[in-house]
């Protein structure tokens, strides 16, 4: 056997055997206990001094009171199908083409429609119906055809797109049925907070599941505006920031980097793309042991020998 | 009689006289891979004497608070903290025992892979490792949906985007406040608490790796190489 191999086979041995050198002495419970101890210092003083934010929920009363233009807007966006809740695809609808998809590989379409949700019923008829608002306005759009329905939502929202700031006030005249009675109506009852209460209440009493209430949120331009100035937003960095100062989700940085590389960010299925890359990279780290190459990094580049420095001085 | 007809004394018990139920067997096999002294050691190698050993125990003991502060606010329920200064200092003891359980194990993860720490048969053990920190990325994420607040709503929107494309949003909503609140106080924290529990007595089980590149000739074995040598050969 030449003297490599036989080196080689020592040292494995050295690994896989149990230490036949010198030791020191050692207390495992006491060093869990003095841990512990230390640990708690650090983290009362930080839990003491800095605290942890808290910036309060925003309603759909927030939404309305701060920017009726956007909420009519964004109501009729519900009522056209057109807004991101109504066009998603699965899991909320069965939009055809709205999925992403990484080659024939469709996992989205795949999942199926688990959480289905009727934009323009559940976020704007239902609760009219509930708060009996504009009955006469739900009346008239119960009883037309989908495609009417479609044409009056299409056209109020086109007209509240010229309109001066989107005001629904200097929208001109047009056939727009119905619609900007159901808007009014909505915005009058969300700015009284009636709104907030019917929507969650479509879940019955003891409702913990507020995902139309976020979805609906989220297809305005209010609440996106929030979370820009709390730098919250994908193009910075997403959700691995926290509101306010602190650190939040550090550990999810390579998740939000992928986005801020154009070549991805930019593209219509980017998070299933970082999905893969994600799934990948975790794979190649918990593989790293059998993985040629990568498996000698700490080899080639000695870090090791400042982390056992005292080892290799008594050599 | 002779006495080559006496029964033989023996060390090793007869094959009928050995437990062969199946809490026989297992008690056999976790003394055989886990005796007392690997458990709770009482000495450690000489080469076990670097700061970087530190931070697996610091993680760990960050772990104690991030369980400890989560129990005192499942106590109270998820509104607690909004309402109580005392509920939002344990809200902000639970952060930041998270934070700093994070901190500490990275530094920890970086450091077995400097050192190599999967060598001798310990690839379970780094791959446990690294388990673990993702489970316990998912545990954290699940926190912050729960936060009742403007960054909860902020994360569900933003989150449910990447779980949607991948299909798994369709059975676990980031934006269903009642499905995490389970998945954080209950799956999670077990997944969590089961996957470093593993780890930790891989880790015990087969020691602390030696240092790369180390041999005989170095001292701290050739010290008492010569009375190992002779026990063994006694």
């Amino acid at each position: 056997m030449p003297d490599s191999q036989k080196s080689r086979a020592r040292r494995k041995s050295l690994d896989v055997r149990a230490w036949n050198g010198t030791t020191r002495p050692y207390d495992l419970l006491k060093e869990l206990a003095i841990g512990v101890l230390v640990v708690g210092v650090i983290i009362v003083g930080f839990a003491a001094v800095a605290g942890s934010p808290d910036e309060p929920t925003i309603t759909l009363q927030n939404w309305a009171q701060a920017n009726p233009n956007d909420f009519v807007a964004t109501a009729t966006a519900e009522l056209a199908g057109t807004s991101d809740t109504a066009s998603y695809g699965p899991p909320y609808s069965s939009t055809a083409g709205a999925t992403q998809t990484l080659g024939p590989i469709d996992l989205q379409t795949m999942s199926g429609v688990q959480l289905r949700i009727d934009a323009a019923k559940d976020f704007v008829i239902t609760p009219l119906t509930t708060l009996d608002s504009a009955p006469d306005a739900v009346s008239t759009w119960r009883a037309a055809t989908s495609e009417q329905q479609t044409a009056w939502a299409t056209s109020y929202s086109d007209a509240l797109g010229k309109a001066s700031n989107g005001d629904p006030s200097t929208v001109v005249s047009g056939n727009y049925g119905p619609v900007p009675q159901l808007t009014q109506g909505l915005l009058t009852v969300a700015k009284g907070g009636a709104l907030d209460g019917a929507i969650q209440s479509e879940g019955g009493l003891y409702n913990t599941n507020p995902t139309p209430t976020i979805l609906f949120l989220s297809d305005g331009t209010y609440f996106s505006s929030l979370a820009t100035a709390q730098h919250l937003t994908g193009d910075q960095w997403g959700m691995m920031n926290e509101t306010g100062s602190y650190p939040g989700q550090s550990w999810l940085w390579l998740f939000s980097f992928w986005y801020q590389v154009p070549l991805i960010g930019n593209l219509p299925n980017a998070d299933l793309v970082v999905v893969f890359i994600m799934v990948f990279l975790t794979l190649v780290l918990a593989l790293v042991p059998f993985i040629p190459g990568l498996r000698s990094i700490p080899r080639w580049i000695p870090v090791h020998r400042l982390i056992w420095r005292d080892y290799y001085r008594k050599r | 009689m002779t006495d080559s007809q006496l029964p033989q004394p023996t060390l090793e018990p007869e094959p009928e006289d050995v437990d062969h139920s199946w809490s026989g067997r297992l008690r056999r096999w976790v003394l055989k891979v886990l005796p007392p002294e690997k458990l709770l050691p009482t000495s450690q190698p000489s080469y076990v004497a670097t700061w970087i050993y530190m931070f697996g125990m610091g993680a760990i003991a960050s772990l104690v608070f991030v369980i400890g502060s989560g129990a005192v606010l499942s106590l109270n329920g998820p509104m607690w903290w909004h309402l109580s200064p005392l509920g939002h200092f344990f809200n902000s003891l639970h952060l930041w025992s998270v934070e700093f359980f994070f901190f500490f194990m990275v530094i920890h993860l970086w450091a077995k892979f400097w050192m190599a720490a999967w060598r001798g048969n310990r690839a379970l053990t780094w791959i446990t490792g690294v388990v673990s920190f993702a489970v316990s990325i998912v545990a954290g994420f699940t926190g912050y949906l729960l936060q009742t607040n403007f960054d909860s709503q902020w994360i569900a929107y933003q989150a449910k985007d990447a779980l949607n494309a991948s299909g798994i949003g369709a059975w676990f909503n980031v934006a269903n406040f009642g499905q995490m609140f389970m998945w954080h106080i209950l799956l999670l924290p077990i997944a969590v608490l089961v996957i470093v529990a593993l780890h930790v007595l891989l880790v015990r089980g087969h020691g602390v790796v030696p240092p790369l590149d180390a041999a005989e000739s170095d001292s701290q074995l050739r010290e008492t190489t010569p009375t190992e040598a002779t026990s063994r050969e006694a």
